[in-house]
């Protein structure tokens, strides 16, 4: 198999633009996953019952096949960018979810038992004591939900979009290998420099870790 | 919505739709042939990897890093490439299933390994273990909460993707799912959805359980 690199910098300008889109897509998902998750993960978090249930239905989500989604979601919105977001959206969320129920299991009982005795409000103490604290672990499952969808969005290439993907589906039709592996470079890379960015914005906000060195693996 | 539920049932009960070599149950057999014989090559790799970082603690970098790797890679693109380099056979099927499914596995291997207490394993050499034996009678026993969620997540995540086999003209459950799509008969697209789902939480029930058998007199 030969890489046809006059191909690539024929394409340099589609392949640019192609990689924005593709992280454009990621990165909506990561971001509604987040403001959807968030509340949810506090609801589990706090009412005991309830947290069964939601960890379970996003298990359940986790095992449809993405392709599956995407095609689902065809007849509510359509051949669109909105379908492939919602698609990767509902794949975060399952990350998303578990990771920030597990970091705000990982609060000290005392830290926030503190909090409240110096008379702090429910809402203060959850958003200046626990999401704090727990945020090295919430972080950890933002950096897995973005590269996860970084390397899903090429499945919505089978409903018309997907970034990077159509360079596979591209390859594929006509037997072509250049743009597969151009794809699949892209997709890593982007994961890459995207994983790189999200560990320094995590240094950044969590000051307080950083006299004690762990190691940096994301939790699965 | 409801109108499609109700032909979703009647496609999933129909008798003939369960029987001949594109019956559910014949696709079911594949689907379960390519999840499991890819999770026990992936396990045959990832499983002694593991266990050599973990006991050795040599390689963690690796590890660790393996697995943002392996989420990062797009299984659609690997697939198309190993078919492009391989021809018409399962061998791209099986390459994208096993890599998909070896970081999860050597991740939480290593993971459960390096959890292990030090001063057990001190405690065991000090009794006059030697390097195989603290491994296999202290170092695993201890690790397999760990090691089997690896093992599920892997199983869940192989079962979901081995959908695409049917991408590339071969069967499992996947077949419904593009077939539909091709035909745009969303009906099926959502048994052969449905159906993933069961057969990935199904398999993932059996294996906690079998999980509760083997190591009853460890609670995890």
């Amino acid at each position: 198999m030969t890489i046809d690199w006059s191909w690539i910098s024929d394409h340099a300008g589609d392949l640019a633009s192609l990689t924005l889109n593709h992280l454009q897509a990621a990165l909506t998902a990561v971001f509604f996953g987040l403001l959807l998750s968030l509340p949810l993960a506090v609801l589990a978090h706090r009412v005991r019952p309830l947290r069964g249930v939601l960890l379970g239905v996003s298990n359940v989500l986790f095992t449809i096949p993405s392709i599956a989604v995407f095609v689902l979601l065809l007849p509510i919105s359509g051949l669109t960018r909105t379908t492939t977001v919602i698609g990767l959206t509902i794949y975060t969320i399952v990350v998303l979810l578990r990771n920030t129920v597990e970091g705000l299991d990982s609060v000290p009982t005392r830290a926030r038992e503190a909090a409240v005795a110096m008379g702090t409000r429910p809402l203060r103490t959850l958003l200046t004591v626990e999401l704090p604290l727990a945020l090295p672990v919430i972080m950890a499952g933002v950096r897995i939900a973005t590269v996860m969808s970084i390397s899903l969005v090429s499945v919505a290439t089978y409903i018309g979009d997907g970034g990077l993907g159509q360079l596979f589906t591209d390859g594929f039709q006509r037997n072509f290998p250049t743009p597969v592996v151009a794809g699949i470079v892209l997709t890593l890379l982007l994961a890459l420099v995207a994983d790189a960015l999200l560990v320094t914005v995590q240094y950044v906000l969590t000051p307080w870790t950083r006299k004690q060195r762990h190691s940096a693996g994301g939790r699965a | 919505m409801f109108e499609l539920l109700k032909n979703l049932g009647s496609w999933l009960v129909a008798g003939e739709q369960w029987t001949g070599s594109d019956g559910i149950g014949h696709r079911l057999a594949e689907h379960l042939q390519y999840s499991l014989l890819a999770t026990v090559i992936a396990a045959a790799i990832a499983l002694p990897v593991g266990l050599l970082i973990g006991h050795t603690g040599r390689g963690a970098f690796v590890a660790i890093n393996l697995a943002s790797f392996g989420r990062a890679l797009p299984t659609v693109g690997l697939v198309v490439l190993v078919f492009l380099a391989s021809g018409l056979s399962m061998t791209p099927v099986y390459v994208a299933l096993v890599a998909l499914a070896v970081p999860s596995i050597v991740t939480n291997t290593y993971a459960g390994m390096s959890a292990v207490d030090p001063e057990v394993k001190d405690a065991a050499r000090g009794q006059g273990m030697r390097g195989h034996q603290v491994l296999l009678r202290v170092e695993v026993p201890l690790a397999m909460p760990l090691i089997m969620t690896g093992l599920r997540l892997a199983l869940i995540q192989v079962v979901a993707t081995a959908t695409i086999a049917a991408y590339v003209s071969f069967g499992g459950l996947g077949r419904y799912v593009f077939d539909g799509l091709a035909q745009r008969d969303l009906v099926q697209v959502l048994g052969g959805a449905v159906l993933v789902a069961v057969v990935a939480v199904a398999l993932d029930l059996a294996l906690s359980g079998l999980q509760r058998v083997l190591f009853r007199h460890r609670a995890a």
